[in-house]
């Protein structure tokens, strides 16, 4: 296993979390103790070889990693010839790469002595990989999830409560994971000296914009040493989506320092950039504070914060991680938008073709992978972040294809 | 060099805590926003603290989240601000403003402070900003004469207080409890315990909030603080059309115990 998974990097931010303008704490006082006192277990246990080690068994023998990396041929050849290779953080125990990163933080839990666990989820992923690490270690666990998300994701909501779980739909704002996020910094700051926030997505109040991405930087490791292995060079283009942007930061870091490999980030486009109804962030967005960071966030002109709209429940937020928004300035990232039929489609295109149902965020990835292998030619080489599996997107895709039982 | 320093002073001449009650503007509506601060400033009222409705009040409780909401289906605007607080100053009350950053960031932080200062107003209190990541707020705000109130909690380090005491000027909001806004039976026991620990630390006037809603409250936290700040109550009082009884009430309730200080 890769023991320097968490070590230390040049792309780390300074010691208050700026990646440049992007990040720090914009977050009330009385949570910045918490903060802090996350942020010196971590940089204690980055570098413990007990704690690496304990983390790398539970990748192993509990999550299934390292996880496969799948070429797909037949869908290469809808993307214009070029070779086309699958991460398969799908294959994942609860099937996506959001297992990653709460393994880790449920082993940060337990060293700094707290019992109770809270989580926010859009989709449910983040939520169902939460209950099932508590339900392992042993924690209590109460999951904030948008009443308009628990509708959509009924299935997932039962899995978290048969894991033990409590869920809680949240009524406020638009009902979505931005809302589920406040709700849960509300239960953080009344009980924050028995739980900790385990927050799913690369994005927050410094520690947590790196110490996510390090738990998911996996996903990059494993993916460079499997595709040098299978395609006897380093891809032309890695690509992944982004909604809070975990997943993405997780397999870019693996080639950040190759400069011949293009990082693309896939971020939801809705029904298009030019309406109001999307959730690209980094394509459409302006710089704000949103959830304790600076980052680019969808707001109007008075600093509200927009309702992001995205067939995917798991992309559905008006912000992203601030170190997404240092990447794109940098140009060392570039991010473009996919729209809902375009990743409904990729998403049948998969199933069909390589008899892999991605989750409905992945298509975005698998969307974007099509336009670059045009763009790239047949003698284009494409990894693609496949960050999870679709069974959970089943209504969905009932609805979108009409695939439900003739009467 | 403290705008609100004749407030605290005023009242420290008279042994008692100022009363500093908080309404979100355009909560009911725009124009209703305006009569119940000056009923506020009339009943008795030293300082009124302006809330700017946010979209994701992080920080409050359902009480104040439901008024911004309401406030911003209204058609609440961030320039609308400006003219509630003008007609505080108007009435011949003294005015704060109490703002999420994300609005001031994208109204422009040096435009905010020159525009909230023309208006009358005499400082800003910022929930979600800590004086670590507040550089631009700090030259802003002394540029335009503002005061700048950051916030301490229970779970604060001393260093933390020293810094943020240092970074503030007109008084130091204290949050009595872990928690959001909120009316609540019972005062926290904690609130004490901090405001002496802050005081080791500053002679800056301290202001104690989250929880209070009624004079005998107001009375207790009076007892050790310079400052009781109200705001759920004020919410719930608008809607039970009892804003005048209730700010009669916490008055009397800062002028039953001798002030700290």
């Amino acid at each position: 296993m890769a023991r320097g998974q968490l070590a230390p990097t040049p792309h780390d931010p300074d010691e208050r979390g700026h990646f440049g303008p992007w990040g720090g704490r914009f977050m009330p006082e009385a949570l910045i103790a918490a903060v802090d006192e996350l942020a010196a277990f971590y940089e204690k246990a980055r570098v413990d070889p007990e704690f690496l080690d304990e983390f790398a068994r539970l990748l192993r023998d509990f999550a299934g990693r390292p996880s496969l990396l799948t070429e797909a041929p037949k869908f290469a050849a809808h993307a214009g010839g070029a070779r086309v290779f699958l991460k398969r953080e799908d294959l994942n125990h609860t099937g996506s790469h959001k297992i990653n990163n709460v393994l880790g933080q449920a082993l940060l839990t337990k060293r700094m002595g707290k019992k109770r666990v809270i989580a926010e989820t859009g989709a449910g992923q983040h939520g169902v990989a939460t209950a099932t690490a508590c339900a392992l270690m042993g924690l209590d666990c109460v999951v904030y999830m948008g009443e308009v998300d628990t509708e959509r994701q009924a299935l997932n909501v039962a899995r978290m409560r048969l894991l033990g779980a409590k869920v809680i739909p949240v009524k406020t704002g638009s009902r979505t994971l931005k809302d589920a996020i406040n709700e849960a910094l509300r239960d953080w700051v009344a009980n924050v000296d028995d739980t900790h926030y385990l927050l799913g997505t690369a994005a927050g109040p410094h520690p947590f914009p790196v110490l996510v991405r390090d738990f998911h930087r996996i996903i990059g490791i494993e993916a460079r040493e499997q595709i040098l292995a299978k395609a006897g060079r380093l891809p032309d283009v890695v690509a992944a989506c982004v909604g809070g942007g975990s997943n993405a930061i997780g397999i870019f870091h693996g080639f950040i320092d190759d400069p011949s490999v293009r990082l693309v980030g896939l971020e939801p486009g809705g029904d298009g950039i030019e309406t109001s109804r999307h959730g690209a962030t980094l394509t459409a967005g302006t710089p704000g504070s949103l959830h304790g960071a600076m980052s680019y966030v969808l707001q109007d002109s008075d600093g509200q914060i927009a309702e992001a709209h995205s067939i995917s429940a798991g992309l559905d937020y008006p912000g992203v991680g601030p170190e997404h928004a240092f990447l794109k300035d940098s140009g060392r990232a570039e991010y473009r938008p996919v729209t809902d039929a375009q990743a409904m489609e990729a998403f049948a295109l998969l199933s069909r073709e390589e008899g892999i149902i991605p989750a409905v965020e992945s298509a975005h990835a698998l969307a974007g992978a099509l336009v670059l292998g045009r763009e790239l030619g047949p003698e284009g080489l494409i990894l693609v972040n496949l960050s999870g599996r679709g069974d959970k997107d089943m209504d969905t895709a009932i609805k979108w294809f009409g695939l439900g039982v003739e009467s | 060099m403290s705008r609100l320093e004749p407030v605290f002073s005023a009242c420290r001449a008279e042994a008692r805590a100022a009363l500093i009650g908080y309404l979100p503007a355009g909560y009911p509506t725009l124009e209703g926003s305006k009569d119940v601060l000056r009923t506020m400033v009339s009943a008795g009222c030293d300082l009124v603290e302006v809330g700017l409705p946010f979209s994701d009040p992080v920080m409050d409780g359902v009480t104040i989240q439901r008024a911004a909401e309401q406030a911003l289906r209204g058609g609440f605007r961030v320039r609308d601000l400006f003219g509630v607080v003008e007609s505080v100053a108007e009435a011949g009350g003294r005015a704060v403003v109490m703002t999420y950053w994300n609005p001031v960031l994208a109204y422009g932080v040096d435009r905010f402070a020159r525009d909230l200062a023309a208006a009358g107003g005499l400082g800003v209190i910022t929930p979600d900003l800590v004086p670590d990541e507040g550089a631009a707020w700090i030259e802003a705000t002394d540029a335009h004469d503002l005061d700048r109130i950051f916030l301490v909690a229970p779970s604060s380090t001393e260093e933390r207080i020293d810094l943020t005491a240092r970074s503030s000027r007109g008084f130091l909001y204290a949050t009595s409890v872990m928690g959001v806004t909120g009316a609540r039976d019972v005062v926290s026991s904690a609130a004490p315990a901090l405001v002496k620990r802050v005081r080791e630390h500053t002679d800056m006037p301290i202001g104690v909030g989250l929880g209070v809603r009624n004079g005998a409250q107001a009375a207790e936290l009076a007892a050790f603080a310079d400052g009781v700040i109200v705001g759920s109550a004020f919410v719930s009082a608008v809607r039970d059309d009892t804003v005048a009884a209730l700010t009669t009430d916490l008055a009397n309730g800062v002028r039953q115990a001798p002030a700290a200080v």
